[in-house]
Protein backbone atom coordinates (compact mmCIF):
# COMPACT_ATOMS: atom_id res chain seq x y z
CA UNK A 1 0.00 0.00 0.00
CA UNK A 2 1.30 3.32 -0.99
CA UNK A 3 1.47 6.04 0.90
CA UNK A 4 -1.31 8.86 0.74
CA UNK A 5 0.47 12.25 0.18
CA UNK A 6 -2.30 14.24 -0.97
CA UNK A 7 -6.31 13.59 0.39
CA UNK A 8 -9.52 15.36 -0.60
CA UNK A 9 -12.88 14.67 0.68
CA UNK A 10 -16.04 16.43 -0.40
CA UNK A 11 -13.48 19.97 -0.55
CA UNK A 12 -15.40 22.77 -1.69
CA UNK A 13 -14.71 26.50 -1.88
CA UNK A 14 -17.13 29.54 -2.66
CA UNK A 15 -15.82 32.93 -3.53
CA UNK A 16 -18.38 35.31 -1.96
CA UNK A 17 -18.64 37.79 -5.13
CA UNK A 18 -20.78 41.28 -5.68
CA UNK A 19 -22.95 38.64 -7.90
CA UNK A 20 -23.62 36.63 -5.46
CA UNK A 21 -21.87 33.06 -4.82
CA UNK A 22 -19.59 31.56 -7.23
CA UNK A 23 -19.11 27.68 -6.73
CA UNK A 24 -15.81 27.42 -7.63
CA UNK A 25 -15.17 23.81 -6.29
CA UNK A 26 -17.47 21.69 -5.10
CA UNK A 27 -17.58 18.29 -3.84
CA UNK A 28 -14.35 17.17 -4.80
CA UNK A 29 -12.70 13.80 -3.64
CA UNK A 30 -9.23 12.99 -4.69
CA UNK A 31 -6.62 10.71 -3.47
CA UNK A 32 -2.88 11.11 -4.85
CA UNK A 33 0.00 8.61 -3.97
CA UNK A 34 3.31 9.10 -3.17
CA UNK A 35 4.85 9.26 -6.74
CA UNK A 36 2.28 10.01 -8.95
CA UNK A 37 1.98 12.23 -11.48
CA UNK A 38 -1.49 13.61 -11.57
CA UNK A 39 -2.78 15.82 -14.15
CA UNK A 40 -5.83 18.20 -14.34
CA UNK A 41 -7.68 18.84 -17.23
CA UNK A 42 -10.90 20.86 -17.89
CA UNK A 43 -12.00 23.92 -19.93
CA UNK A 44 -11.51 27.27 -17.93
CA UNK A 45 -13.08 27.82 -15.15
CA UNK A 46 -13.19 23.94 -14.19
CA UNK A 47 -11.83 25.22 -10.77
CA UNK A 48 -8.16 22.82 -11.49
CA UNK A 49 -6.23 25.83 -10.62
CA UNK A 50 -7.84 26.71 -7.91
CA UNK A 51 -7.83 23.28 -6.59
CA UNK A 52 -4.04 23.33 -7.14
CA UNK A 53 -3.97 26.23 -5.27
CA UNK A 54 -6.00 24.84 -2.32
CA UNK A 55 -3.34 22.09 -2.26
CA UNK A 56 -0.37 24.71 -1.92
CA UNK A 57 -2.63 26.63 0.83
CA UNK A 58 -2.95 29.82 -1.72
CA UNK A 59 -6.90 29.56 -1.01
CA UNK A 60 -8.48 28.16 1.96
CA UNK A 61 -11.15 25.03 0.74
CA UNK A 62 -14.76 26.46 2.52
CA UNK A 63 -15.95 22.92 2.97
CA UNK A 64 -14.60 19.20 3.32
CA UNK A 65 -11.13 18.32 4.47
CA UNK A 66 -7.74 18.25 2.55
CA UNK A 67 -4.67 17.06 4.07
CA UNK A 68 -0.92 17.39 2.26
CA UNK A 69 1.24 14.71 3.82
CA UNK A 70 -0.99 14.09 6.61
CA UNK A 71 -1.38 17.40 7.61
CA UNK A 72 -3.41 20.29 6.76
CA UNK A 73 -2.36 22.24 3.53
CA UNK A 74 -2.04 25.00 5.62
CA UNK A 75 0.46 23.34 8.07
CA UNK A 76 2.29 21.68 4.77
CA UNK A 77 2.88 25.55 3.34
CA UNK A 78 4.58 25.93 6.89
CA UNK A 79 6.84 23.27 6.55
CA UNK A 80 7.54 23.71 3.06
CA UNK A 81 6.48 20.57 1.55
CA UNK A 82 6.03 21.43 -2.08
CA UNK A 83 7.57 23.54 -4.89
CA UNK A 84 5.22 25.53 -6.90
CA UNK A 85 5.51 26.25 -10.37
CA UNK A 86 3.41 28.80 -11.96
CA UNK A 87 2.05 29.72 -15.12
CA UNK A 88 4.68 32.49 -15.97
CA UNK A 89 8.03 32.22 -14.72
CA UNK A 90 7.96 34.82 -12.40
CA UNK A 91 11.78 34.85 -12.39
CA UNK A 92 13.39 38.11 -10.39
CA UNK A 93 14.69 40.60 -13.45
CA UNK A 94 17.36 41.70 -10.99
CA UNK A 95 18.67 38.62 -9.77
CA UNK A 96 20.50 36.19 -12.18
CA UNK A 97 19.18 32.60 -13.13
CA UNK A 98 21.60 31.59 -9.98
CA UNK A 99 20.16 34.38 -7.91
CA UNK A 100 16.82 33.30 -8.64
CA UNK A 101 16.77 29.52 -7.85
CA UNK A 102 18.46 30.57 -4.36
CA UNK A 103 15.89 32.45 -3.76
CA UNK A 104 14.14 30.19 -1.79
CA UNK A 105 16.86 28.63 -0.57
CA UNK A 106 17.92 31.82 0.96
CA UNK A 107 14.79 32.32 2.68
CA UNK A 108 14.94 28.85 4.00
CA UNK A 109 17.76 29.40 5.59
CA UNK A 110 20.62 27.26 3.27
CA UNK A 111 24.28 27.79 4.26
CA UNK A 112 26.18 29.84 1.58
CA UNK A 113 28.20 26.72 0.76
CA UNK A 114 25.05 24.13 0.27
CA UNK A 115 22.55 27.25 -1.71
CA UNK A 116 25.76 27.22 -4.34
CA UNK A 117 25.61 23.15 -4.70
CA UNK A 118 22.20 23.26 -4.76
CA UNK A 119 22.08 25.73 -7.35
CA UNK A 120 24.46 23.74 -9.67
CA UNK A 121 22.60 20.38 -9.22
CA UNK A 122 18.76 21.70 -10.03
CA UNK A 123 20.79 23.73 -12.84
CA UNK A 124 22.11 20.34 -14.44
CA UNK A 125 18.65 18.69 -13.44
CA UNK A 126 16.76 21.37 -15.97
CA UNK A 127 19.61 21.48 -18.73
CA UNK A 128 20.54 24.99 -17.81
CA UNK A 129 24.43 24.34 -16.55
CA UNK A 130 26.38 27.41 -17.18
CA UNK A 131 23.17 29.66 -17.56
CA UNK A 132 23.06 30.49 -13.48
CA UNK A 133 24.86 33.73 -14.19
CA UNK A 134 23.01 34.96 -16.48
CA UNK A 135 19.96 37.79 -16.23
CA UNK A 136 16.36 36.22 -17.03
CA UNK A 137 15.97 38.04 -19.77
CA UNK A 138 18.93 36.53 -22.03
CA UNK A 139 17.40 33.63 -21.89
CA UNK A 140 14.19 32.17 -24.05
CA UNK A 141 10.83 31.62 -22.62
CA UNK A 142 11.70 28.13 -22.36
CA UNK A 143 14.26 28.26 -20.57
CA UNK A 144 12.97 30.89 -18.51
CA UNK A 145 10.21 28.41 -17.28
CA UNK A 146 12.72 25.73 -17.07
CA UNK A 147 14.36 28.10 -14.34
CA UNK A 148 11.41 28.35 -12.37
CA UNK A 149 11.28 24.56 -12.37
CA UNK A 150 14.75 24.12 -11.09
CA UNK A 151 13.70 27.19 -8.37
CA UNK A 152 10.90 24.78 -7.20
CA UNK A 153 12.99 22.01 -6.85
CA UNK A 154 16.24 23.74 -5.44
CA UNK A 155 14.91 22.75 -1.66
CA UNK A 156 13.98 19.36 -2.19
CA UNK A 157 10.55 19.34 -1.48
CA UNK A 158 8.84 15.79 -2.29
CA UNK A 159 5.56 17.24 -3.94
CA UNK A 160 5.82 19.39 -6.89
CA UNK A 161 2.51 21.27 -8.03
CA UNK A 162 2.56 23.22 -11.61
CA UNK A 163 -0.01 25.58 -12.71
CA UNK A 164 0.18 25.12 -16.73
CA UNK A 165 3.73 25.79 -16.65
CA UNK A 166 3.95 25.44 -20.39
CA UNK A 167 0.86 26.82 -21.08
CA UNK A 168 2.80 30.10 -22.82
CA UNK A 169 5.30 27.88 -25.29
CA UNK A 170 5.17 26.86 -28.43
CA UNK A 171 4.18 23.20 -29.39
CA UNK A 172 7.76 21.99 -29.99
CA UNK A 173 9.19 24.05 -27.20
CA UNK A 174 6.07 22.13 -25.26
CA UNK A 175 6.79 18.79 -26.66
CA UNK A 176 10.69 19.18 -25.14
CA UNK A 177 9.74 19.94 -21.99
CA UNK A 178 7.42 17.54 -21.75
CA UNK A 179 9.68 15.03 -22.39
CA UNK A 180 12.32 16.75 -19.83
CA UNK A 181 9.95 17.05 -17.11
CA UNK A 182 9.19 13.27 -17.30
CA UNK A 183 12.77 12.32 -16.84
CA UNK A 184 13.27 14.82 -14.37
CA UNK A 185 9.98 13.06 -12.61
CA UNK A 186 11.76 9.73 -13.12
CA UNK A 187 15.17 11.16 -11.54
CA UNK A 188 13.63 12.79 -8.75
CA UNK A 189 11.05 10.24 -7.54
CA UNK A 190 8.84 13.75 -7.03
CA UNK A 191 5.03 13.37 -6.41
CA UNK A 192 3.51 15.88 -9.46
CA UNK A 193 0.11 17.93 -9.42
CA UNK A 194 -0.23 19.18 -12.81
CA UNK A 195 -2.81 21.59 -14.00
CA UNK A 196 -3.65 21.58 -18.04
CA UNK A 197 -5.74 22.22 -20.76
CA UNK A 198 -3.70 20.15 -23.63
CA UNK A 199 -4.97 16.18 -23.94
CA UNK A 200 -1.98 15.14 -25.67
CA UNK A 201 0.19 16.81 -22.82
CA UNK A 202 -2.05 15.14 -20.02
CA UNK A 203 -2.31 11.69 -21.20
CA UNK A 204 1.47 11.96 -22.01
CA UNK A 205 2.28 12.65 -19.00
CA UNK A 206 0.47 11.55 -16.58
CA UNK A 207 -0.19 8.35 -14.38
CA UNK A 208 -3.63 9.39 -13.64
CA UNK A 209 -5.98 12.01 -14.94
CA UNK A 210 -8.24 13.96 -13.38
CA UNK A 211 -10.96 15.16 -15.62
CA UNK A 212 -13.11 18.93 -14.35
CA UNK A 213 -15.88 20.07 -15.49
CA UNK A 214 -17.10 23.66 -14.67
CA UNK A 215 -19.95 25.28 -12.58
CA UNK A 216 -19.88 24.11 -10.26
CA UNK A 217 -16.21 23.18 -10.78
CA UNK A 218 -16.11 19.04 -9.97
CA UNK A 219 -14.26 16.06 -11.14
CA UNK A 220 -16.10 14.38 -13.89
CA UNK A 221 -13.56 11.22 -14.48
CA UNK A 222 -10.88 9.80 -12.38
CA UNK A 223 -8.43 7.55 -15.33
CA UNK A 224 -5.66 5.84 -14.31
CA UNK A 225 -2.96 5.50 -17.25
CA UNK A 226 -1.85 2.02 -18.50
CA UNK A 227 0.82 3.37 -20.35
CA UNK A 228 4.18 2.47 -19.00
CA UNK A 229 6.09 5.03 -17.08
CA UNK A 230 9.41 4.82 -19.65
CA UNK A 231 7.63 6.94 -22.37
CA UNK A 232 9.25 7.95 -25.64
CA UNK A 233 7.75 10.76 -27.75
CA UNK A 234 6.51 8.56 -30.22
CA UNK A 235 4.11 6.58 -27.62
CA UNK A 236 1.26 9.37 -28.74
CA UNK A 237 1.04 7.43 -32.07
CA UNK A 238 0.34 4.24 -30.04
CA UNK A 239 -3.82 2.60 -29.66
CA UNK A 240 -3.05 2.90 -25.62
CA UNK A 241 -2.75 6.33 -26.04
CA UNK A 242 -5.15 7.15 -28.83
CA UNK A 243 -7.68 5.11 -26.19
CA UNK A 244 -6.78 7.24 -23.55
CA UNK A 245 -6.86 9.93 -25.12
CA UNK A 246 -10.33 9.57 -26.32
CA UNK A 247 -11.63 8.57 -22.78
CA UNK A 248 -10.23 12.25 -21.63
CA UNK A 249 -12.56 13.74 -24.45
CA UNK A 250 -15.22 12.14 -23.48
CA UNK A 251 -14.75 13.01 -19.88
CA UNK A 252 -14.83 16.75 -20.97
CA UNK A 253 -18.33 16.19 -23.27
CA UNK A 254 -19.97 14.47 -20.18
CA UNK A 255 -19.68 17.59 -18.30
CA UNK A 256 -21.23 19.45 -20.76
CA UNK A 257 -18.08 21.79 -21.31
CA UNK A 258 -18.55 21.96 -24.33
CA UNK A 259 -22.39 23.09 -24.56
CA UNK A 260 -21.29 26.75 -24.47
CA UNK B 1 27.26 66.13 -33.90
CA UNK B 2 24.54 65.76 -35.31
CA UNK B 3 22.49 65.59 -32.20
CA UNK B 4 24.24 68.77 -30.80
CA UNK B 5 22.69 71.14 -33.77
CA UNK B 6 19.02 71.13 -32.58
CA UNK B 7 20.29 71.85 -29.10
CA UNK B 8 22.80 74.70 -30.27
CA UNK B 9 19.34 76.03 -32.62
CA UNK B 10 17.17 76.08 -29.50
CA UNK B 11 19.45 77.70 -27.13
CA UNK B 12 20.63 79.89 -30.30
CA UNK B 13 16.66 80.81 -30.20
CA UNK B 14 16.38 81.28 -26.03
CA UNK B 15 19.11 83.84 -26.00
CA UNK B 16 18.12 85.50 -29.33
CA UNK B 17 14.24 86.28 -27.80
CA UNK B 18 16.01 87.28 -24.41
CA UNK B 19 18.15 89.93 -25.96
CA UNK B 20 14.77 90.91 -27.98
CA UNK B 21 13.09 91.27 -24.16
CA UNK B 22 15.60 93.04 -22.32
CA UNK B 23 15.83 95.65 -25.37
CA UNK B 24 11.90 95.99 -25.19
CA UNK B 25 12.06 96.21 -21.36
CA UNK B 26 14.93 98.23 -21.20
CA UNK B 27 13.69 101.02 -23.60
CA UNK B 28 10.99 102.41 -21.63
CA UNK B 29 13.98 103.91 -18.84
CA UNK B 30 16.12 105.02 -22.01
CA UNK B 31 13.61 106.88 -22.87
CA UNK B 32 12.07 108.39 -19.47
CA UNK B 33 15.66 109.44 -19.58
CA UNK B 34 16.35 111.41 -22.89
CA UNK B 35 13.00 112.69 -21.93
CA UNK B 36 13.82 114.03 -18.33
CA UNK B 37 17.11 115.75 -20.18
CA UNK B 38 14.99 117.42 -22.66
CA UNK B 39 15.53 115.27 -25.50
CA UNK B 40 14.16 112.14 -27.87
CA UNK B 41 16.30 109.39 -28.14
CA UNK B 42 15.71 106.74 -31.43
CA UNK B 43 15.99 102.62 -31.40
CA UNK B 44 19.58 103.12 -33.02
CA UNK B 45 20.22 104.63 -29.77
CA UNK B 46 18.01 102.91 -27.35
CA UNK B 47 19.25 99.57 -28.11
CA UNK B 48 22.97 99.38 -27.52
CA UNK B 49 21.82 101.29 -24.33
CA UNK B 50 19.12 98.84 -23.45
CA UNK B 51 21.37 96.30 -23.20
CA UNK B 52 24.15 97.79 -21.14
CA UNK B 53 21.99 99.12 -18.16
CA UNK B 54 23.13 98.97 -14.36
CA UNK B 55 19.98 97.75 -13.01
CA UNK B 56 17.87 97.12 -15.89
CA UNK B 57 14.21 95.58 -15.70
CA UNK B 58 15.52 92.80 -17.44
CA UNK B 59 19.38 92.43 -18.07
CA UNK B 60 20.52 91.11 -21.13
CA UNK B 61 22.62 87.39 -21.31
CA UNK B 62 25.91 88.66 -21.57
CA UNK B 63 25.72 91.14 -18.34
CA UNK B 64 24.44 88.39 -16.27
CA UNK B 65 27.38 85.72 -17.77
CA UNK B 66 29.56 88.65 -16.56
CA UNK B 67 28.10 88.98 -13.15
CA UNK B 68 28.05 85.05 -13.02
CA UNK B 69 32.05 85.49 -13.48
CA UNK B 70 32.77 87.97 -11.65
CA UNK B 71 30.67 86.41 -8.39
CA UNK B 72 32.56 83.37 -8.81
CA UNK B 73 35.92 83.16 -10.31
CA UNK B 74 36.73 86.72 -10.47
CA UNK B 75 35.70 86.89 -6.88
CA UNK B 76 37.80 84.18 -5.46
CA UNK B 77 40.84 83.99 -7.70
CA UNK B 78 41.32 87.85 -7.85
CA UNK B 79 39.30 89.03 -4.44
CA UNK B 80 40.71 90.37 -1.89
CA UNK B 81 38.17 88.02 0.34
CA UNK B 82 38.53 84.96 -1.99
CA UNK B 83 39.81 82.07 -1.30
CA UNK B 84 43.42 82.56 -3.05
CA UNK B 85 44.40 85.74 -1.24
CA UNK B 86 42.25 84.84 2.47
CA UNK B 87 42.15 81.39 2.14
CA UNK B 88 38.22 81.04 3.14
CA UNK B 89 35.63 81.48 0.56
CA UNK B 90 34.68 84.65 0.00
CA UNK B 91 31.14 85.89 1.29
CA UNK B 92 30.37 88.15 -1.70
CA UNK B 93 30.73 85.56 -4.13
CA UNK B 94 28.38 82.98 -4.85
CA UNK B 95 30.22 80.11 -4.47
CA UNK B 96 29.98 80.31 -0.62
CA UNK B 97 26.15 80.80 -0.73
CA UNK B 98 25.71 77.83 -3.27
CA UNK B 99 27.67 75.69 -0.88
CA UNK B 100 25.37 76.55 2.25
CA UNK B 101 22.36 75.98 0.09
CA UNK B 102 24.01 72.68 -1.14
CA UNK B 103 24.68 72.05 1.93
CA UNK B 104 21.27 72.65 3.89
CA UNK B 105 19.52 70.74 0.67
CA UNK B 106 21.42 67.60 0.92
CA UNK B 107 20.93 66.86 4.56
CA UNK B 108 16.95 67.88 3.51
CA UNK B 109 17.20 65.33 1.12
CA UNK B 110 19.22 62.63 3.25
CA UNK B 111 16.19 62.94 5.62
CA UNK B 112 13.37 63.67 3.74
CA UNK B 113 13.65 60.13 1.88
CA UNK B 114 14.66 58.20 3.99
CA UNK B 115 11.61 59.72 6.03
CA UNK B 116 9.62 58.87 2.97
CA UNK B 117 10.98 55.67 2.79
CA UNK B 118 9.64 54.58 6.01
CA UNK B 119 6.49 55.94 6.27
CA UNK B 120 6.02 54.07 2.53
CA UNK B 121 7.24 50.88 4.47
CA UNK B 122 4.94 51.02 6.82
CA UNK B 123 2.07 51.97 4.47
CA UNK B 124 2.36 48.75 2.60
CA UNK B 125 2.95 46.96 5.61
CA UNK B 126 0.27 48.09 8.14
CA UNK B 127 -3.23 48.81 7.03
CA UNK B 128 -4.35 51.36 9.93
CA UNK B 129 -0.77 53.69 8.35
CA UNK B 130 -2.48 52.81 4.95
CA UNK B 131 -5.94 54.50 5.84
CA UNK B 132 -4.11 57.22 8.39
CA UNK B 133 -0.76 58.45 6.65
CA UNK B 134 -1.55 59.28 3.41
CA UNK B 135 -4.59 62.13 3.96
CA UNK B 136 -1.87 64.15 6.69
CA UNK B 137 0.97 63.83 3.58
CA UNK B 138 -1.08 65.48 1.27
CA UNK B 139 -2.46 67.91 3.89
CA UNK B 140 1.13 68.84 4.34
CA UNK B 141 2.38 69.54 1.11
CA UNK B 142 -1.60 71.72 0.30
CA UNK B 143 0.12 74.37 3.20
CA UNK B 144 2.43 77.26 1.46
CA UNK B 145 5.42 76.49 1.99
CA UNK B 146 6.32 80.21 2.63
CA UNK B 147 3.66 80.02 4.93
CA UNK B 148 4.81 77.22 7.07
CA UNK B 149 8.32 78.08 6.51
CA UNK B 150 9.28 81.26 8.81
CA UNK B 151 6.78 79.46 11.51
CA UNK B 152 8.80 76.05 11.44
CA UNK B 153 12.10 77.94 11.83
CA UNK B 154 11.09 80.06 14.46
CA UNK B 155 9.82 77.15 16.56
CA UNK B 156 13.18 75.23 16.13
CA UNK B 157 15.12 78.32 17.08
CA UNK B 158 13.08 78.61 20.13
CA UNK B 159 14.27 75.14 21.28
CA UNK B 160 17.76 75.93 20.28
CA UNK B 161 18.19 74.65 17.20
CA UNK B 162 19.65 77.26 14.73
CA UNK B 163 22.27 77.39 11.26
CA UNK B 164 21.90 74.41 9.12
CA UNK B 165 18.72 71.70 10.43
CA UNK B 166 16.30 73.83 10.33
CA UNK B 167 16.33 74.54 6.68
CA UNK B 168 17.08 71.11 5.89
CA UNK B 169 14.24 70.09 8.09
CA UNK B 170 11.88 72.32 5.70
CA UNK B 171 14.14 70.88 2.61
CA UNK B 172 12.90 67.46 3.84
CA UNK B 173 9.50 68.88 4.19
CA UNK B 174 9.26 69.41 0.65
CA UNK B 175 11.27 66.09 -0.51
CA UNK B 176 9.35 63.49 1.46
CA UNK B 177 6.13 63.81 0.04
CA UNK B 178 7.90 62.74 -3.62
CA UNK B 179 9.43 59.85 -2.49
CA UNK B 180 6.60 58.41 -0.49
CA UNK B 181 3.93 58.33 -3.27
CA UNK B 182 6.85 56.35 -5.21
CA UNK B 183 7.55 53.94 -3.14
CA UNK B 184 4.06 53.30 -1.57
CA UNK B 185 3.46 52.44 -5.41
CA UNK B 186 6.98 50.78 -6.43
CA UNK B 187 6.47 48.26 -2.62
CA UNK B 188 2.92 47.68 -4.33
CA UNK B 189 4.46 46.74 -7.47
CA UNK B 190 5.22 42.93 -7.46
CA UNK B 191 1.95 41.33 -9.36
CA UNK B 192 0.01 38.46 -6.96
CA UNK B 193 2.08 35.68 -8.50
CA UNK B 194 5.39 37.11 -7.22
CA UNK B 195 3.34 37.68 -3.91
CA UNK B 196 2.05 34.16 -4.29
CA UNK B 197 5.53 32.46 -5.09
CA UNK B 198 6.73 34.00 -1.69
CA UNK B 199 3.96 32.65 0.59
CA UNK B 200 4.73 29.23 -1.20
CA UNK B 201 8.22 29.91 0.25
CA UNK B 202 6.42 30.54 3.63
CA UNK B 203 8.43 33.86 3.49
CA UNK B 204 7.98 36.29 6.25
CA UNK B 205 6.98 39.89 5.83
CA UNK B 206 10.75 41.49 6.45
CA UNK B 207 12.14 38.71 3.54
CA UNK B 208 8.94 39.84 0.98
CA UNK B 209 9.97 43.45 1.88
CA UNK B 210 14.11 42.96 0.94
CA UNK B 211 14.11 40.23 -1.18
CA UNK B 212 11.04 41.46 -3.60
CA UNK B 213 9.38 44.84 -2.22
CA UNK B 214 12.90 46.92 -2.13
CA UNK B 215 14.42 45.82 -5.25
CA UNK B 216 11.29 45.89 -7.55
CA UNK B 217 10.47 49.53 -6.11
CA UNK B 218 13.99 50.87 -7.10
CA UNK B 219 12.71 52.02 -10.64
CA UNK B 220 9.94 53.62 -8.96
CA UNK B 221 12.17 55.30 -6.23
CA UNK B 222 15.62 56.52 -8.22
CA UNK B 223 12.03 58.63 -10.02
CA UNK B 224 11.04 59.79 -7.15
CA UNK B 225 14.25 60.80 -5.71
CA UNK B 226 14.54 63.11 -8.62
CA UNK B 227 11.79 65.12 -7.99
CA UNK B 228 12.67 65.15 -4.17
CA UNK B 229 15.66 66.41 -4.93
CA UNK B 230 14.77 69.26 -6.88
CA UNK B 231 11.49 70.03 -4.27
CA UNK B 232 14.57 69.39 -1.47
CA UNK B 233 16.44 72.30 -2.94
CA UNK B 234 13.50 74.90 -3.62
CA UNK B 235 12.67 74.15 0.11
CA UNK B 236 16.19 74.97 1.30
CA UNK B 237 16.16 78.62 -0.59
CA UNK B 238 12.30 79.68 0.66
CA UNK B 239 13.64 78.58 3.95
CA UNK B 240 16.89 81.20 3.41
CA UNK B 241 14.49 84.15 2.80
CA UNK B 242 13.62 84.53 6.15
CA UNK B 243 16.97 83.21 7.83
CA UNK B 244 19.27 85.60 6.66
CA UNK B 245 23.24 85.21 6.94
CA UNK B 246 24.27 83.08 4.01
CA UNK B 247 22.51 81.15 1.58
CA UNK B 248 21.33 81.63 -2.29
CA UNK B 249 18.03 82.49 -0.96
CA UNK B 250 19.43 85.08 1.12
CA UNK B 251 21.65 86.60 -1.87
CA UNK B 252 18.09 86.67 -3.91
CA UNK B 253 16.46 88.50 -1.29
CA UNK B 254 19.39 91.10 -1.09
CA UNK B 255 19.45 91.13 -4.62
CA UNK B 256 15.38 92.18 -4.73
CA UNK B 257 15.81 94.88 -1.83
CA UNK B 258 18.72 96.75 -3.54
CA UNK B 259 17.23 96.14 -7.29
CA UNK B 260 20.22 94.63 -8.24
CA UNK B 261 18.57 92.45 -11.37
CA UNK B 262 21.78 91.19 -13.06
CA UNK B 263 23.01 89.67 -9.50
CA UNK B 264 19.31 88.19 -9.07
CA UNK B 265 19.73 86.63 -12.51
CA UNK B 266 23.89 85.70 -12.00
CA UNK B 267 22.43 83.45 -8.41
CA UNK B 268 19.65 82.34 -10.35
CA UNK B 269 22.28 80.99 -13.27
CA UNK B 270 23.87 79.32 -9.96
CA UNK B 271 21.20 77.89 -8.61
CA UNK B 272 19.58 76.23 -11.90
CA UNK B 273 23.23 74.68 -12.52
CA UNK B 274 23.43 73.11 -8.95
CA UNK B 275 19.59 71.68 -8.96
CA UNK B 276 20.31 70.29 -12.57
CA UNK B 277 23.50 68.83 -11.28
CA UNK B 278 21.59 67.23 -7.94
CA UNK B 279 19.19 65.80 -10.63
CA UNK B 280 22.32 64.87 -12.73
CA UNK B 281 23.94 63.03 -9.90
CA UNK B 282 20.59 61.49 -9.18
CA UNK B 283 20.34 60.10 -12.59
CA UNK B 284 23.86 59.02 -12.47
CA UNK B 285 23.33 56.70 -9.64
CA UNK B 286 20.32 55.35 -11.09
CA UNK B 287 21.85 53.91 -13.93
CA UNK B 288 24.54 52.70 -12.29
CA UNK B 289 22.61 51.25 -9.80
CA UNK B 290 19.91 49.59 -12.05
CA UNK B 291 22.80 48.70 -14.74
CA UNK B 292 23.83 46.59 -11.62
CA UNK B 293 20.58 45.07 -10.71
CA UNK B 294 20.62 43.79 -14.42
CA UNK B 295 17.73 45.99 -15.37
CA UNK B 296 19.27 48.43 -18.05
CA UNK B 297 17.30 51.44 -17.62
Amino acid sequence: MPDTVIEAKGVGLTFQTGDGPVHALKGVDLVIEKGDFVSFIGPSGCGKTTFLRCMAALETPTEGSLTVNGMSAEAARQARAYGYVFQAAGLYPWRTIGGNIRLPLEIMGFSKQEQAERVERVLELVDLKGFGKKYPWQLSGGMQQRASIARALAFDADILLMDEPFGALDEIVRDHLNEQLLALWARTEKTIAFVTHSIPEAVYLSTKIVVMSPRPGRIADVIESPLPRERPLDIRDSPEFIAVAHRVRDGLRAGHSYDD
Amino acid sequence: MKSFAPVLVVVGVIVALWYAAAVGMNAQWERDQAARAGSEIGWAEIVPKAMHQERPVLPAPHQVVAEFWKLTWGEEVAGRRGIVQSGSLSNRGLVLHAWVTLSATMLGFVIGSGFGILLAVGIVHNRAMDASVMPWAIASQTIPIVAIAPMIIVVLNSVGVAGLVPKAIIAAYLSFFPVVVGMVKGLRSPDGMQLDLLRTYNASAAQGLWKLRLPASMPYLFASLKVGVAASFVGTIVAELPLGGAGLGTRLLAGSYYGQTIQIWATLVVASLLAAGMVGVVGLVQSRVLARMGMAA
